[in-house]
């Protein structure tokens, strides 16, 4: 392979279709919940320690701040679910094409749209 | 034939699979414990399911799944965005040192909840 070759890597001009888009939403979902996973150890510690530990736990869950934190830990974990069931659904080969992939990326994307909705509709 | 020698199995059909395996065994958990949150549980009841050795046995597989999981991904990541061709040699010494935080950090999440379920 040459090296002279030009290799446009400019993400401000490239656009980016929206399969492109769900994938790269799913490295970033991933990457962000490796963090996430934190805050559930934590979480899990609290409420499992002693009766006053989760007493305390659901009284902190009423900080508006904690409450985003949770809403986006969960966003993350159903667009990533969701994703991923998409990527076990390819593996048998369903929806390898083109207009498979675009078609995926959409219900993924709308599907997760709703999801975390209701996910914040049940924090609040 | 050149290995890959940080990732996860050193072959890449190898890791699609543990990939694979660790992410249903993830869902098939956040289902669960999902729906427990949903039905809604007071201490009691939450500290009675934790106790059971199912259970445990359940959440430790789920955890180990996921630094299976988490490595392989973030392996992908590091392997794409923290190289030579980005970065110049500086991208191998960033790289390695993320892998190496990243695998500690893993380790921690294990060791910590090994204590959440078992030192209660």
């Amino acid at each position: 392979m040459k090296d002279k070759r030009p290799v446009n890597l400019d993400m401000l001009s490239i656009r980016l279709p929206i399969t492109a888009w769900a994938s790269i939403t799913h490295r970033a979902t991933g990457v962000f919940l490796f963090a996430g996973i934190a805050l559930m150890l934590w979480t899990l510690d609290a409420s499992l320690a002693s009766p006053e530990s989760f007493a305390s736990l659901q009284e902190s869950f009423n900080s508006p701040l904690l409450k985003l934190i949770i809403w986006a830990v969960m966003a993350a974990l159903i667009y990533h679910s969701l994703a991923g069931i998409k990527h076990l659904i390819m593996d048998m080969g369903i929806g390898e094409t083109m207009a498979g992939g675009v078609l995926g990326a959409r219900i993924v994307i709308a599907l997760s749209v709703v999801f975390i909705l209701v996910a914040g509709i049940w924090i609040w | 034939m050149v290995t890959a020698v940080t990732s996860m199995g050193r072959s890449g059909l190898y890791d699609w699979l543990m990939q694979r395996v660790s992410a249903v065994i993830l869902l098939a958990y956040f289902l669960y414990v999902g729906g427990v949150l949903v039905c809604g549980v007071d201490y009691g009841a939450w500290k009675e399911l934790f106790s059971q050795t199912w259970m445990r046995v359940f959440s430790m597989l789920a955890l180990v799944s996921l630094g299976v999981h988490a490595w392989v991904g973030l392996w992908a990541v590091f392997t794409d965005y923290l190289t030579e061709r980005m970065m110049g040699s500086t991208g191998n010494v960033l790289r390695l040192l993320a892998q190496f935080l990243c695998g500690i950090t893993m380790f921690t999440y294990v060791v910590w909840g090994i204590q959440i379920l078992w030192g209660l």
